[in-house]
C-alpha cells in the first residue's frame, strides 16, 4: 500500500468529499465549524482520523478542533446509526414526560444514550430543545418528526423503521 | 501614548489609554487580587477574582481585561464586589480537589488557597457533585485534572507560547476539562515535555514527575555509588525555593546541601558543557569545511529535540549528533571515570539535578545508554532537590560554601551561560573562534546573542568565514525560525535553539513564581544575570581551555570527534509521528 493510501479516512469518495469540504473553507474566518459540519454529514460522524485531516490542512491544533467538537452536542465522536433517534430534552418535552420515553426507546433498542446498535441500524440520544414544544414530548428519527407521544408509541416507531429495512 | 483621566477608589490618575484596570489600579497601589490572568500569557477575565464595579456599566467587570477610559470611575472592594468574588471563588473551590494536606503546591505555592485566605473564605456553602478522574501521569509530567480550577494559564503556554499545542478546554459546561484531544495521555500526543505548564499552573493540577523516592533509595543502598551533577541554571534559582532574590547564584550551598543529603561525589554539569562544546565545535568546522548539512543545530534541549522530531522530520540531519551535556557526562562517568577509579561502572548511579522536566524523558530514551548501561539514572528538577533540602529540614540560606569533587568539579565561564537563551552559541563561538584563528582572542563576549529577544540573529568574522548565527528560544520562536530557514528565506551556519522561553533558566523544573512576580518580573533576566555574573567571575571562559576537559581528551577520548567520543557522546534521532499519522 502507498504511503498515501494509509492515510485514507473511509472510502475514497468520503475522503476526496471531506478534502473538497475543507478546500471550499479554508483561508475564510471561522471555518472551522462549517467544515466540521459537512465532514459530519460526510463521514456520519468525526472521528479521530476525520478531525486530525481537519486539523492538519486548516493549520489548527488538534486540541482546538477537538475541544470544538466536544463543545457542541450536535458534533459526535461515535459512529450513527442509519436511523438516528433524537429524543428531546427541552424543558417542556421533559415535564411531559420525555425521559419515559428514552428509557423506553433503551429497552426497545438495547442501547445506552449516545451508543449504537450492533448492526449500525439505530443510534439513540438525547438532545436539548429543538423548538417544537406545541408538539412535546417529541422526537425526531433522521428528519421525520414524531409528536405527542406516549411510552406505548416507542415500539411501533422502532418496528416502523425495522420495517423499511427489511423492504429494502 | 495617549493617557486619559480616571478615578480608582477616588483616586484621580492619569494613565495611558491601553492600560487595564488592573494596570492602573497597580499604579495607585491597589492590588485587585487574580486567578487566571498572567500578563501578556493569559488574559482571558475567565476566573471573576479581579471583578470591579466601574460606575454606568451594567454588570461587574474583570478588571484584567477592561480597557480605562477618559473619565471612568472604579471602586475596587464595595460590599457587592467581595461578595461577589468571594461566591465566585467558593464556587472554584467547591469542584476543586482540596486535599492540600497532601499537595505539593501547598503552603507557598498555591494561588488558590492565598486567594481562599485573602478573600477570607471560611466554608465553601457549595457542594455539588465531583468527579474523580484519574491522573494521567508520564515520564516528565503528571496531570491531575480533580484539581484543575480551568484558568488555562497551562493551554495558553502551551498553544501560544510553545505552539505545542496538546492541550485545550474540552467538553462543555460542568464536564468541561483541560485535556489531551480524544482524552490521550499526554505521552501519547506530541507534547514535548518542556514543562512550562508547570510553570504557570497556580495550582497543584499539574507537576513533575517525582522521582525524590528512586535518589534516596539509591542514597542508602550500601551497593550504589551515588554521583550527582547539577546543570548551569539550578544553581541561580535553587535559592528561591528558600525565599532568596531571583537569580540569587548559590552554588557553594547548592554542592553542600548536595554532599548532606549524601551523594557520593558532587560533580558539575558545566564541566560536561565544556566537553559537548567541544565536540560540537568541531562538528561544526567539519561540517563547514567538509561541506556537511548545514546549519547545524544545538541539541542540548530534549524539549527542542522532541518538537523536532514531530514537528520537523527533515532537518534531523542537522541536529547536532552531540547528547546534552548530563548525558555525555553520565557516560564519561561510566567508562573513564569508573575506570581510572577503579569502580564498577554497573555500580554508578548517576542523579542529573536539571532545571528541565525533559530531561526525564531524555535520559529513558533508548538511545541514551553505552553497552546497556543508561547514561544517567535518575532525573530530578530543581524544584525536586529544592522539596528534599527542605524535607530534612536544612537551613538552606545558612548552609556554608562547599567545592564540586575532584576531577569534573571546575566549569568555564562558557560552560556557566549554558543555561541561558544564547549561552550555547556564545559559548561554541568562544571555542571555535579559537580553534580556526589559531590563537587565543581576548574579546570573547558575544553581547549579539545575549538577551530576551525572540530571535536573534549575528553575522560573526572569524578568520575568513562570516559565519551566521541564530539563536532562538521558547519552541514559539523556534518554529518562526525554522520555518524562515524551511523556505529559504534565511540561511544559517549555525543554529541554537532551547525549548524553554529564556533558556533553561525558566526551564519547567525551576523554583515557581506566582503569578504576581511572574506577571510583573522578568524572572528569566534576573536568573540570567546571576549566570553571567558567574562567567565573568570565572577565571577560565573558554570551554577548550579547561584543565579536566584537556585531560579526558588526552587520556582517554583521544581528539573531539574521535571513534570514542563517538560511541560515547554521540546520539541519534527519530521522526515521530503526530497522534498517530
Amino acid at each position: 500500500m502507498c504511503d498515501n493510501c494509509t492515510n485514507i479516512i473511509g472510502t475514497q469518495e468520503q475522503f476526496d468529499a471531506l478534502n473538497a469540504v475543507i478546500a471550499k473553507h479554508k483561508g475564510t474566518r471561522g471555518a472551522l465549524i462549517p467544515v466540521l459540519h459537512e465532514a459530519q454529514e460526510v463521514y456520519g460522524y468525526l472521528p479521530m482520523e476525520v478531525q486530525r485531516e481537519i486539523a492538519e490542512q486548516l493549520e489548527i491544533p488538534l486540541a482546538e478542533v477537538y475541544g470544538v467538537v466536544s463543545f457542541y452536542a450536535q458534533f459526535s465522536i461515535n459512529p450513527k446509526g442509519k436511523y438516528r433517534v433524537n429524543v428531546c430534552m427541552g424543558t417542556a418535552c421533559y415535564v411531559k414526560g420525555s425521559n419515559d420515553i428514552l428509557d423506553e426507546f433503551k429497552q426497545a433498542l438495547g442501547i445506552d444514550v449516545g451508543d449504537c446498535t450492533e448492526d449500525g441500524l439505530f443510534s439513540l440520544d438525547a438532545c436539548r430543545c429543538i423548538g417544537a414544544c406545541g408538539l412535546a414530548p417529541v422526537v425526531t428519527v433522521n428528519d421525520e418528526v414524531f409528536g405527542k407521544l406516549e411510552a406505548e408509541d416507542v415500539e411501533g416507531i422502532v418496528e416502523k423503521f425495522k420495517a423499511l429495512e427489511a423492504e429494502a | 501614548m495617549k493617557k486619559v483621566n480616571m478615578t480608582i477608589d477616588g483616586i484621580q490618575i492619569y494613565v495611558p489609554e491601553n492600560y487595564t484596570i488592573l494596570e492602573a489600579a497597580k499604579e495607585v497601589g491597589i492590588k485587585i487580587p487574580t486567578l487566571c490572568f498572567l500578563k501578556d500569557i493569559n488574559e482571558v477575565g475567565c476566573c471573576r477574582m479581579c471583578i470591579v464595579e466601574v460606575k454606568g456599566a451594567k454588570a461587574l467587570q474583570a478588571a484584567c481585561v477592561y480597557p480605562v477610559s477618559e473619565g471612568m470611575e472604579v471602586f475596587t472592594h464595595t460590599p457587592k464586589v467581595m461578595e461577589a468574588r468571594k461566591v465566585n471563588l467558593e464556587l472554584i473551590l467547591s469542584n476543586h480537589n482540596a486535599r492540600c494536606q497532601t499537595c505539593n503546591r501547598s503552603m507557598a505555592d498555591c494561588e488558590l488557597q492565598a486567594l481562599a485566605n485573602k478573600l477570607k473564605v471560611e466554608d465553601v456553602r457549595f457542594e455539588g457533585e465531583s468527579e474523580k478522574l484519574p491522573l494521567d501521569v508520564g515520564p516528565s509530567i503528571v496531570r491531575d485534572p480533580n484539581k484543575c480550577i480551568l484558568c488555562r494559564r497551562c493551554v495558553s503556554a502551551c498553544k501560544n507560547i510553545q505552539t505545542v499545542a496538546v492541550i485545550d478546554l474540552v467538553n462543555r459546561g460542568f464536564n468541561t476539562q483541560v485535556a489531551s484531544p480524544f482524552g490521550q495521555p499526554l505521552s501519547e500526543t506530541p507534547c514535548v515535555n518542556c514543562g512550562q505548564c508547570i510553570n504557570y499552573c497556580p495550582v497543584g493540577a499539574l507537576k513533575e514527575k517525582s522521582d525524590v523516592d528512586k535518589v534516596w533509595e539509591a542514597i542508602y543502598d550500601p551497593d550504589k555509588y551515588v554521583i550527582a551533577q547539577t546543570a548551569p541554571a539550578v544553581r541561580v534559582a535553587l535559592g528561591e525555593d528558600f525565599n532568596m532574590p531571583i537569580g540569587t547564584p548559590v552554588t557553594g550551598k547548592m554542592v553542600t546541601a548536595l554532599k548532606m543529603i549524601g551523594f557520593d561525589k558532587v560533580f558539575d554539569t558545566d564541566t560536561a558543557a565544556d566537553l559537548t562544546i567541544m565536540e560540537e565545535g568541531n562538528e561544526l568546522i567539519d561540517r563547514i569545511r567538509g561541506g556537511g548539512k548545514l546549519p547545524l543545530i544545538t541539541s542540548c534541549s530534549p524539549g527542542w529535540i522532541k518538537f523536532c522530531e514531530h514537528n520537523y522530520p527533515d532537518f534531523l540531519d542537522n541536529l547536532s549528533t552531540c547528547k546534552s551535556p548530563h548525558q555525555m557526562f553520565g557516560s564519561i562517568l561510566k567508562s573513564y571515570y569508573a575506570e581510572k577509579n577503579g569502580i564498577d561502572p554497573s555500580k554508578i548511579y548517576v542523579v542529573s539535578v536539571m532545571p528541565c522536566t525533559a530531561k526525564k524523558f531524555e535520559a529513558g530514551r533508548p538511545e541514551m545508554n553505552v553497552d546497556g548501561l543508561a547514561d544517567v539514572d535518575c532525573v530530578i528538577t530543581t524544584r525536586e532537590l529544592g522539596e528534599m533540602i527542605y524535607d530534612i529540614g536544612m537551613d538552606f540560606p545558612e548552609l556554608g560554601d562547599s567545592e564540586f569533587d575532584n576531577p569534573f568539579g571546575e566549569g568555564t565561564g562558557a560552560g556557566h551561560i549554558f543555561g541561558a537563551t544564547g549561552g550555547v552559541m556564545e559559548a561554541a563561538l568562544r571555542t571555535v573562534a579559537d580553534i580556526l584563528n589559531g590563537n587565543s582572542a581576548d574579546n570573547f563576549s558575544y553581547e549579539e546573542v545575549r538577551g530576551l529577544e525572540g530571535i536573534k540573529v549575528a553575522t560573526v568574522e572569524i578568520a575568513d568565514l562570516k559565519l551566521r548565527a541564530a539563536v532562538a528560544h521558547g519552541l514559539g520562536n523556534a518554529r518562526k525560525l525554522m520555518d524562515m530557514v524551511k523556505s529559504g528565506e534565511e540561511e544559517f551556519h549555525f543554529i541554537e535553539i532551547m525549548a524553554c522561553p529564556g533558556g533553561c533558566v525558566n526551564g519547567g523544573g525551576q523554583p515557581l513564581q506566582l503569578s504576581e512576580v511572574r506577571s510583573w518580573i522578568d524572572i528569566r533576566a534576573e536568573r540570567a544575570k546571576g549566570l553571567y555574573k558567574e562567567d565573568n567571575k570565572s577565571f577560565i571562559r573558554k570551554s577548550h581551555n579547561n584543565p579536566a576537559i584537556k585531560k579526558l581528551y588526552k587520556e582517554y577520548l583521544g581528539m573531539a570527534g574521535g571513534s570514542r567520543s563517538h560511541k560515547l557522546l554521540h546520539t541519534h534521532y527519530t521522526a515521530r509521528q503526530n497522534y498517530g499519522k
